[in-house]
């Protein structure tokens, strides 16, 4: 039938979709071990917003967690945007020797950091986003060494920002037809636990549409 | 084994390779030989973020050009607006510092947005090479596969104008552009604090490695501040290459390279010719 592979993806979408949390959930544990390891006062990821061309926090740790999700600036400004656009990472020190800087900086998060390492999030050809660790501890050195586990925790970090766009892109799309959205939330539901007898239903259902034979 | 992690593209801390050149070139093509006492003024194009000029670290711009998109359209622009994020001004500064007598000009391809910027970085890149600057620093790159056709040919247009075009390497494990190719000089970190001090890399695509960690660099606003990054030791070799071209102008780019190797910190004449 040539329903049966547009039907099978909505529903995987559908699936994709419902994973969005857990994804979340994989962007927060990257940023709290980021900081947990480098000592920080804070650590973020930025996903850059194509349509807007913004840079958006998408998981934060530490300072400004409750407040910054969500929080947009322009993608070209900043520490993190200047290693979005170069596409390289680096660390800067003595940042409240910048007036400019803290200055903005206060304005958009209220915090203004000493010190920031930020690394792009690059995923195939794109970047994705930034992943920046603030005020990392100052009683260890920060060399290659250092700048390299961050680079890893970035390699995660971009497979993760790249499944959110996939779980958002995959719920717009279910969002446009209505069809597909309602395959879509039943085989989530199938997901949830044991649900025999609704798959049976299903299935039922699925012959009598003639979707396949018994 | 070993916990700590190798930098992918700078130099592992604590592990210095050697490489060889034969002992006769040892002798004759000496880091004394090739910056010493050297003077002149040579063309050093930053292209990046912007430079603040007359910044005490930096000193006059000969020129300050901006790349700019006006409805849909790239041009090029005089810039009226200077550095917008530091980096362009950190890398000039660096570039000062190792050659104090060249002329410095700025190419403003950063700033207007992340969306379309590696078009941005094409058009500013070619502009430098086409005013025929000797020494070009590009402290960035792009990891569109579409734009690598076109910045080959820029690199190899440069290599033969004679222009060097000095280029950070990735400080990740991904594949970027336009340091991986052969006609331009590519840089990683070392984490030693000697400015002068560089190191050739056995293991290419990166061929040089320069200070990059902890670096005190220019800052907007007349100050300074502390980087580590690549970016920040692609300026050292540019400003290394400056003194060399200061003294040798009539060098070429593959013949830089060949200076450059010999007079490399970690260079040993061939086993055969040692004492």
């Amino acid at each position: 039938m040539s329903d049966e592979p547009t039907a099978r993806e909505a529903a995987a979408a559908g699936l994709l979709g419902g994973d969005e949390a857990t994804t979340r959930e994989l962007l927060q544990s990257i940023v709290d071990v980021a900081r947990t390891i480098f000592g920080a006062q804070a650590a973020s990821i930025f996903l850059l917003d194509e349509e807007t061309d913004e840079l958006v926090f998408e998981a934060v740790s530490g300072r400004g967690e409750d407040i910054l999700i969500g929080t947009r600036f322009p993608s070209s400004t900043g520490i993190a945007g200047f290693a979005l656009v170069t596409r390289q990472p680096l660390v800067v020190d003595d940042l409240t020797d910048d007036p400019r800087f803290a200055r903005d900086r206060a304005r958009t998060t209220g915090y203004v950091p000493e010190a920031i390492v930020a690394t792009p999030l690059l995923h195939d050809e794109r970047a994705l986003g930034v992943l920046s660790v603030l005020d990392r501890a100052t009683d260890r050195p920060f060399g290659l060494a250092e700048l390299e586990l961050l680079s890893r925790f970035s390699t995660q970090a971009a497979i993760a920002l790249d499944l959110l766009l996939h779980a958002r892109t995959a719920r717009a799309a279910l969002a446009g037809d209505r069809d597909a959205a309602l395959v879509g939330r039943l085989a989530a539901l199938l997901q949830d636990e044991d649900k025999a007898a609704g798959r049976a239903l299903l299935e039922a259902l699925e012959q009598l549409l003639g979707g396949r034979k018994a | 084994m070993s916990v700590r992690p190798v930098p992918a593209w700078s130099l592992a801390p604590g592990e210095t390779p050697t490489v060889e050149a034969p002992g006769s070139w040892r002798a004759a093509i000496s880091k004394e030989w090739a910056i010493g006492g050297s003077r002149g003024a040579v063309d050093v194009c930053v292209v990046d973020s912007g430079v603040e000029a007359n910044h005490p670290l930096v000193g006059p711009l000969a020129s300050a050009s901006a790349v700019v998109r006006e409805d849909e359209e790239i041009r090029l622009v005089d810039d009226e607006v200077g550095d917008v994020c530091g980096h362009g001004t950190a890398c000039a500064g660096i570039i000062r510092l190792l050659a104090p007598d060249c002329r410095l000009h700025s190419v403003r391809v950063l700033g207007a947005g992340a969306k379309g910027a590696g078009e941005l970085i094409l058009a500013g890149l070619r502009h430098a090479v086409e005013a025929g600057h000797r020494v070009i620093n590009l402290s960035l790159s792009t990891t569109k596969q579409r734009f690598a056709e076109e910045l080959h040919e820029l690199a190899d247009m440069a290599y033969f104008n004679r222009t060097v075009l000095v280029a950070s390497a990735h400080n990740l494990p991904v594949s970027s552009y336009p340091w991986r190719f052969s006609s331009v000089i590519s840089v990683g970190s070392h984490e030693d604090s000697e400015p002068l001090t560089w190191y050739a890399n056995p293991s290419p695509p990166v061929e040089l490695f320069a200070r990059g960690v902890d670096v005190e660099v220019a800052w907007p606003g007349g100050g300074k501040l502390r980087c580590t990054g690549n970016s920040f030791a692609a300026p050292h070799i540019a400003g290394i290459v400056a003194l060399v071209l200061a003294k040798h102008p009539e060098l070429t780019p593959y013949q830089l390279k060949s200076v450059l190797h010999a007079t490399a910190s970690n260079t040993l004449a061939a086993p055969e010719e040692r004492e």
